[in-house]
């Protein structure tokens, strides 16, 4: 098991989760987070103060998948929240011991 | 800090001197031959004095001087007056939502609680005193201050039979020659709301670092001190600037001006937000400050269009003057908006919403002197010179770096001064500008501006130091820090 987490434009959330769904995904979560990577931020000026936003809003996802279904996932997120333009965010692919569906107590394979 | 007091200092110094000379330059003129002072009453707008009628009359011999009439109540001029006030009241709440939005999260309830602590202190104080010192008789003769006999709204209701409760009411008539009035105590509900107003407009410039009961005792002396003795100068007909002819149809000088430059006054000794200029201080909630820009849009009508009531030569409160006002104050605003944002897209890159409507708030600040004196096309240009004019404040801020949180200067100082000088440019209706000839005017707006801007400097100055020197002005750091939410007032503004 792996657990993808991608950080991508929010726009592309749409976009992304039906490209998952397509390949059977079931579940993602997903958060609105801030940073900053090569992109940097932007400045805003209000009535003549510039300031300087370090971080800009992104969208997170994590999904938890079985070892045979983590290359196809990686290249969909990649083909589809891909813009080409710089601050298209990244994929990592995380180890996972473990996973538990609360209501029945499945573990493993079977819970994810 | 320093620099400002000195500042301070310099600009007192400056002011004091050239109201001195500008006014014994005025006294020289007036002592000249009394026929041409006679014959130039009628179209002069001191003619319309009614204090001052009495003593020309036997002079001029009343050539072709129409006879006083009696006020008789207009209803519908009435009728729009109460419709006026409720809208200047309606100003208040817009601007505490144009100020609320500006501000950072934590500052939002602090911020539009100073517009509303404002509505009470003067609400009460008005009735009290406010109104006495502003529109009752003058004391002393010298066109400076009214006298206490107006006390309590005393006099606003004549008891006929106490018995039956038969009361009649007394009736305000601008203009004794014609006999259009309404009741006096809408007059002075009207009036009221300016009161309220003019003080919250000052509170833009202390936001985010003010001690709460310093803002409370400011309000009160200040609407005291200030407000109430220029607006008797100004729109009294025994004011002494109104004597002299100068033009402010609803406020330039007194409301936006004399808060705008009193605000500079208080920022140095309140100085700097804590992090400024380098933390950030966007602005938390822009389409809060949007729906002010539209609320006070709004308001303003009631603002310039009612102040047709205090019109040179009429009566009329619902007339074709107030049409006038009514139509600069649309199309002002409107330029000023434009030009605003021009000038920001091609400074800076974007035409930015806050800079919009900033531009929209500076077109009714310089219309508002001008609004039933001049005709459309000269709102038109008016407006867009204000947007230019008050986003070249702005800029300048930016540049010296004091800290008017939200531009109480740049916007009301700036554009009220302005805006009180160019109505004796353009004004053609029922007065006369340089444009029409008359340079003169220009000369009596320059003086009303110095004088008034004078002596709201000087009391300012007063009424800060001794707050700032005894209770003091600002909150702990820390409490600045944590917000004024809920250090001042133990709430927050968003519990989401």
């Amino acid at each position: 098991m792996k657990l993808v987490e991608a950080i991508i434009k929010p726009f592309k959330l749409d976009e992304v989760k039906d490209a998952l769904n397509e390949i059977g995904i079931e579940g993602i979560t997903v958060s609105e987070v801030k940073g900053f990577g090569r992109q940097k931020g932007h400045t805003e000026l209000y009535r003549g103060a510039e300031y300087v936003v370090d971080f800009i809003p992104k969208v997170k996802l994590e999904i938890a998948v079985s070892d045979e279904l983590v290359a196809k996932v990686v290249e969909s997120i990649q083909n589809t929240a891909k813009t080409g333009r710089i601050g298209d965010g990244k994929i990592f692919v995380i180890g996972l011991e473990e996973a538990v569906r609360i209501r029945t107590g499945e573990t493993g394979g079977e819970a994810i | 800090m320093k620099l400002k007091h000195s500042l301070i200092v310099v600009m007192l110094t400056l002011f004091t001197a050239l109201v001195g000379v500008s006014a014994m330059a005025e006294e020289k003129k007036d002592a000249a031959p009394a026929a041409a002072v006679a014959t130039e009453a009628p179209k002069a707008p001191e003619a319309a004095a009614p204090a001052a009628a009495p003593v020309a009359a036997p002079a001029a011999a009343a050539p072709a001087t129409p006879p006083d009439v009696k006020p008789v109540l207009n209803t519908g001029d009435t009728a729009w007056m109460l419709v006026s006030s409720a809208l200047v009241l309606l100003m208040i709440p817009g601007l505490a939502l144009f100020y609320g939005g500006m501000v950072r999260q934590k500052n939002v309830l602090s911020t539009m609680m100073h517009s509303f602590v404002a509505m009470g202190i003067v609400g009460v104080q008005w009735a009290v005193i406010g109104y006495s010192l502003a529109f009752a008789p003058d004391m002393g003769g010298m066109g400076l201050i009214g006298n206490f006999s107006k006390f309590m709204l005393n006099g606003l209701i004549v008891m006929k039979d106490a018995a039956s409760g038969t009361v009649e009411w007394t009736l305000f008539q601008n203009y004794t020659k014609e006999p259009g009035a309404i009741p006096e105590l809408v007059f002075a509900m009207y009036q009221a709301m300016f009161a309220m107003i003019t003080v919250a407009l000052i509170s833009g410039a202390m936001a985010e670092r003010v001690k709460f009961s310093a803002y409370c005792l400011f309000v009160l002396l200040w609407t005291t001190l200030v407000y109430d003795p220029l607006a008797h100068w100004v729109w009294m007909t025994e004011g002494w600037l109104f004597k002299k002819g100068a033009l402010d149809f609803a406020g330039g000088t007194v409301v936006h001006l004399s808060s705008g430059i009193s605000a500079l006054v208080f920022l140095a000794f309140l100085g700097k937000r804590h992090g400024f200029p380098n933390e950030r201080m966007a602005p938390h909630n822009l389409p809060l400050t949007l729906l002010g820009v539209g609320l006070l849009w709004f308001g303003w009508f009631g603002f310039n269009a009612g102040s047709a009531i205090v019109g040179v030569n009429t009566s009329d409160a619902a007339g074709g003057l107030a049409g006038l006002a009514f139509a600069t104050t649309t199309i002002a605003p409107a330029a000023a908006g434009l030009s605003w944002m021009i000038a920001e897209w091609i400074h800076s890159g974007k035409p930015s919403a806050l800079g919009f409507g900033s531009g929209v708030v500076a077109g009714l600040v310089v219309i508002t002197p001008a609004a039933g004196f001049v005709q459309p096309g000269a709102a038109l240009i008016m407006g867009v010179a204000a947007g230019l004019v008050c986003y070249g404040g702005i800029l300048l801020k930016a540049k010296l770096k004091y800290d008017d949180s939200l531009d109480a200067f740049g916007v009301h100082g700036i554009g009220g001064t302005f805006g009180a000088i160019i109505t004796g440019v353009f004004a053609t209706v029922g007065a006369t500008g340089l444009l029409a000839g008359n340079a003169k005017q220009l000369m009596i707006q320059l003086i009303a501006v110095l004088a008034a801007g004078a002596y709201a400097v000087v009391v300012t100055l007063i009424i800060t130091f001794i707050l700032d020197k005894t209770i003091g002005l600002r909150v702990e750091k820390e409490d600045e820090i944590m917000g004024l939410d809920q250090t001042q007032h133990s709430e927050s503004g968003y519990n989401m």
